[in-house]
């Protein structure tokens, strides 16, 4: 049995906001920069460059990428032999608000969806928490803009359509967003399970670098096909034409029901952020 | 073609801009999204003066990050302009001259913009840091209670836009994709 502190807890997630939204993920900036040497549009290319410069400018006055700076998704994977001492959950809230605060990031959370008032330090956060072997408590903090959470989409296919219909559900979602989430974009897709299970599956491939395939081929393959498909919609760097349109797609799956076949397209942007940390 | 430009931006000026066209903008914008947009047609419906002059303005929807220690404002970048296309139309019939933000635009905002002679600039989203090193000065000039979604009134240099709907009606959310799909063609 081990023991993690609350107060480890709030200092590893104040720290993972701070540097999630200073500092892109490799995977992104490497897709980004590759991105913008083979461009064949060149207005498209000089807007690759631009927004490759805002990854220097930002590292280099330790300033957020965007200003969005996102709703703080925090994945917790817990040791089940992990023993914690005080609250967890204030924990994580107390780390995001400090790690705001400290890193001059934008309070961008209100309190209720309809009554709408600014809770003043991105709290809460929106945690996710899964039990694993061992005395390891590992997280991820991603920190969600909304620009291209809004146009992300859920459906529930019927099992006769298939690779087809999961094929055409998520190039319309991309063409339908076209240029509100800030491409080139990245693309999670959850399949399977049940309709709260796909969305939250989607959401987790977009945890997974975009330089890694899904380790089965089928699906590997599924995501190069739908990649692939994307890029000739035209749509390119912020909407303006070019061939760039998403950096990358990532599936996951699980099992579901004989009658049913759930899809959900969670889409994130060029600035797709995530830190990770280990206690 | 790419223009320096200064407000007040005047109705000849705005009249000449064509989608595509690279514009560097200096001067007074003011910054109002979601929450602030609600509240300005509030106050007109109210009959109610607006905090600042509407004829003539430009709006950036931006909702920036706070300043860090000796800078003027944080990063600033543009946010997704579709959410006010339900308040610009009334806003344009107005006299408001420019809208700053990215994304494309609902067709009742497209009329209004070639209504009434004005433009919609494209910021590059996902840009703040670099569109934060424009801003001169930040004020806010109303509803601090609403956070980074106060209005400010913000003093800019050179601020890169990109003219994404003219005031002829022309769009590059519709005309930079077609071009770059007929270059394959000719490939």
């Amino acid at each position: 049995m081990k023991t993690v502190t609350a107060e480890q807890i709030t200092d590893l997630v104040a720290e993972l906001c701070i540097r999630a939204n200073r500092e892109l993920p490799g995977d992104i900036e490497r897709a980004m920069r590759a991105a913008c040497a083979q461009e064949p549009w060149s207005p498209a290319r000089r807007t690759l460059c631009t927004l490759c410069e805002n990854i220097d400018a930002a590292r280099e006055g330790a300033l957020p990428v965007c200003q969005d700076t996102g709703l703080a998704c925090v994945f917790v994977r817990l040791g089940q032999d992990v023993h914690i001492e005080g609250d967890f959950n204030a924990a994580v809230n107390e780390g995001v608000r400090r790690g705001y605060r400290e890193g001059c990031l934008r309070a961008s959370v209100v309190a209720d969806p309809l009554r709408r008032e600014n809770t003043g330090d991105n709290t809460p956060a929106a945690v996710t928490l899964e039990l694993a072997p061992g005395d390891r408590l590992s997280l991820t903090v991603l920190p969600k803009g909304f620009g291209s959470e809004n146009m992300s989409a859920l459906a529930m296919l019927k099992p006769s359509d298939g690779v087809e219909g999961v094929r055409r559900f998520v190039l319309d979602t991309v063409r339908a967003a076209g240029s509100n989430p800030c491409p080139p974009i990245v693309v999670g897709v959850g399949l399977g399970g049940s309709f709260d299970k796909a969305a939250a599956l989607a959401k987790h491939a977009l945890l997974r670098p975009i330089d890694r395939r899904n380790p089965d081929p089928f699906y590997a393959a599924l995501e190069e096909e739908l990649l692939a498909g994307i890029n000739c919609l035209g749509i390119g760097p912020q909407g303006f034409g070019g061939q760039t349109t998403a950096l990358g797609v990532n599936i996951e799956t699980m099992p579901t029901h004989v009658a049913g076949l759930p899809v959900a397209v969670n889409i994130s942007c060029h600035v797709t952020r995530r830190a990770s940390g280990e206690l | 073609m790419e223009y320096r430009l200064q407000t007040p931006l005047t109705g000849d000026m705005l009249r000449t801009l064509r989608a595509g066209d690279r514009v560097l903008l200096s001067g007074t914008v003011y910054t109002a999204r979601d929450a602030a947009h609600k509240r300005l047609c509030a106050l007109l419906d109210a009959g109610e003066a607006l905090p600042f002059p509407l004829p003539g303005s430009v709006i950036y929807y931006v909702g920036p990050t706070p300043a860090p220690p000796g800078r003027v404002i944080g990063s600033a970048g543009p946010t997704t302009a579709g959410r006010m296309d339900a308040y610009a139309p009334r806003l344009l019939d107005l006299g408001q001259s420019a809208m700053i933000g990215k994304g494309m635009r609902s067709p009742e905002v497209v009329d209004a913009i070639r209504r009434n002679g004005a433009v919609y600039f494209a910021a590059l989203g996902g840009a703040g840091a670099l569109m934060g090193e424009c801003v001169r000065s930040a004020r806010v000039i109303c509803w601090e209670d609403l956070g980074c979604e106060a209005v400010r009134e913000l003093q800019v240099c050179d601020m890169p836009l990109i003219v994404a709907v003219d005031s002829l009606g022309g769009n590059l959310y519709e005309s930079g994709p077609a071009a770059y799909l007929a270059s394959l063609k000719e490939r």
